[in-house]
């Protein structure tokens, strides 16, 4: 099961990079082959406006992707600077912070996340994670906090603090390495919000992306096509739909795979 | 508790200036577009719209910004609001006619989800070892996998489009007369069981393997061996003694689970065309409908940190354990 998870990620992955080379996108209306069902042409049918789903679902894995990794890379990143930061300079300082991610844990991230990326009309995948990141770091950066003090008082701390190492090192070679395994799990458990965040409002319609974007093919499948009630628009709509769930799923099971790599405790027989 | 208080006085405090900074740093010209637009409707001079547009939005970029800071605290201490731009009725109006059904629908989804979850959790630490702990690992992954607005879509089309066992869109059937009459509550209910059902089927399984997680400790515990050993019949004893003691710490994660559902769903409320505070939200963030947009958040805002307040009120209240 966790090796399926992997493989399935990977496959996403490479569907992402080499997808878009192989298989070109035709992004002209063909009105006369509007919804067509499926065949070799057209291996899951046609939308709306008779283009290939198949084809907008490999070019917009990469928008997909792009937006969740990039919302992981910068939270991760907003968390590490502010958590440990916040745990190392103590004092004044650490309880503002304290107090800044609390009021960020608090006020309700998703309508937030909708009001600015429709207001700013974000145009491109990585400016979307970037706005979807600054909401989801705090959870991540509280808890990195707690652990940096605890690292801080162990007996490989005291060590290195005696062996007057100066605070460079000890910041990447003696904290970052014990928080690595904290990092990688959340990177995955973020990228998958900023999934389910992402494609609710552009579902909405409220960020208009490119029309092969995952969340856009939703949104015209449900709300503007009326695919949604017609039968020969079901893969229209269930494409993307299940491309969605099935990645997220991959995304869980690598988590949980992560977690067992570094707690032998978790693994079982 | 009291640093519970002031850190919820500073959070909404944040909302309400970030609210208030978010109108006046918006690309585009509100107040302009707005004045145009009276101008047109009403047929009045560009100044008079203007001066009118600045009344409706509660927003005055000639004055001092502090100014305008005073005065839009002083208005929404006097729960003004201001008029939405696209329904052109006060803002309170909307959020009073939207929150009953954001109400009767989180209500609705947490009571049956919690009332379900928790029992099967309960019931699952209690026969530890047996098919149910895999099955509900399973089931609780795999739903979790799956955002709820999207279990809305699947759903809306199986049990709406293709079988056509229930409606599709609203709160209930324009043919009801809304009171309290037979048909009308029928309708409602119908037209409830689509948006409970994608908001439960996920929240089943997490709250499931959080009860499974408390009862597991609490199964630990000597009482529960002396209860054992006094032979008391397992019903009993999942009720009275591992039941009473598990729920504790549930009860107040439901608290705070009420409170971030009751600002409301965008996409389930948009999808079945939910007149509730979600559905709202998304109109006004669609239309930028910049007062309404704002009243809408403020409210969630206080409605999460209502909820976070009384989670610790209760937990204090429940459990005499963490009153020191």
């Amino acid at each position: 099961m966790k090796r399926a998870g992997w493989a399935v990620l990977l496959t996403f992955i490479l569907l992402a990079l080499l997808g878009p080379m192989l298989i070109e996108l035709d992004g002209t209306a063909h009105y006369e082959e509007r919804f067509a069902a499926v065949s070799w042409k057209h291996w899951l049918g046609t939308d709306y406006a008779g283009r290939d789903v198949w084809a907008q679902l490999v070019h917009g894995s990469r928008d997909i992707m792009l937006i969740a990794f990039s919302t992981g890379a910068f939270a991760v990143l907003l968390a590490l600077l502010i958590g440990v930061g916040s745990a190392l300079a103590g004092g004044a300082l650490d309880a503002l912070l304290v107090g800044a991610i609390d009021v960020f844990l608090t006020v309700p991230s998703f309508p937030l996340m909708a009001i600015l990326s429709a207001l700013f009309r974000v145009g491109n995948p990585i400016t979307f994670g970037l706005l979807l990141a600054l909401w989801s770091w705090p959870g991540l950066a509280r808890s990195l906090r707690a652990q940096v003090q605890v690292l801080q008082h162990r007996e490989f701390m005291e060590v290195a603090r005696l062996m007057r190492m100066g605070p460079w090192h000890i910041l990447w070679g003696e904290i970052f390495p014990n928080l690595v395994p904290y990092l990688s799990l959340n990177f995955i458990l973020i990228a998958r919000n900023a999934i389910t965040a992402s494609v609710g409002i552009m579902m909405l319609g409220l960020v208009p992306l490119r029309v092969e974007n995952w969340g856009m093919m939703l949104n015209l499948a449900a709300f503007q096509s009326g695919a949604l009630f017609l039968p020969q628009g079901r893969l229209y709509l269930l494409a993307p739909l299940s491309a969605i769930v099935i990645f997220q799923y991959s995304l869980i099971l690598v988590a949980s795979s992560l977690e067992e790599y570094f707690d032998p405790r978790l693994r079982r027989g | 508790m009291k640093k519970r208080l002031l850190l919820s006085l500073l959070t909404v405090w944040v909302a309400l200036t970030f609210t208030f900074v978010l109108v006046r740093q918006m690309p585009g010209d509100v107040l302009h577009t707005l004045a145009l637009q009276l101008q047109n409707t009403h047929g009045l001079a560009y100044a008079q719209a203007r001066e009118m547009a600045k009344l409706q939005i509660c927003y005055d970029p000639d004055e001092p910004i502090f100014s305008q800071y005073c005065t839009y605290l002083s208005n929404l201490a006097h729960a003004n609001l201001g008029r939405s731009t696209t329904y052109r009725i006060p803002v309170t109006q909307i959020l009073a006619s939207a929150l009953p059904w954001t109400v009767f629908i989180t209500f609705l989804s947490a009571g049956f989800s919690f009332a379900l979850g928790v029992t099967l959790g309960f019931w699952t630490a209690w026969r530890r070892g047996t098919w149910l702990d895999p099955a509900l690992t399973f089931y609780a992954t795999l739903t979790q996998a799956i955002p709820d607005f999207l279990l809305g879509v699947m759903l809306l089309l199986v049990l709406g489009v293709q079988l056509q066992w229930l409606p599709l869109r609203g709160a209930y059937s324009a043919e009801t007369d809304p009171g309290f009459n037979l048909p009308f509550l029928v309708s409602l209910g119908q037209h409830a069981i689509l948006p409970v059902l994608a908001f439960s089927i996920p929240a089943i399984g997490s709250w499931a393997l959080s009860a499974k997680a408390t009862a597991t400790s609490v199964l630990g515990e000597d009482y529960l061996q002396v209860a054992r050993a006094k032979g008391l019949k397992p019903w009993r004893i999942l009720r009275d003694y591992l039941g009473r003691n598990a729920i504790v710490p549930l009860i107040s994660s439901l608290a705070t689970n009420l409170g971030a559902l009751l600002g409301g769903s965008m996409l389930i409320e948009t999808l079945f065309g939910f007149p509730g505070l979600g559905y709202f939200l998304a109109q006004s963030i669609g239309t930028r409908d910049y007062p309404l947009m704002q009243g809408l958040f403020l409210l969630s805002t206080l409605a999460i940190v209502a909820g976070n307040l009384s989670a610790e009120w209760l937990s204090r209240r429940i459990d005499p354990r963490s009153r020191r």
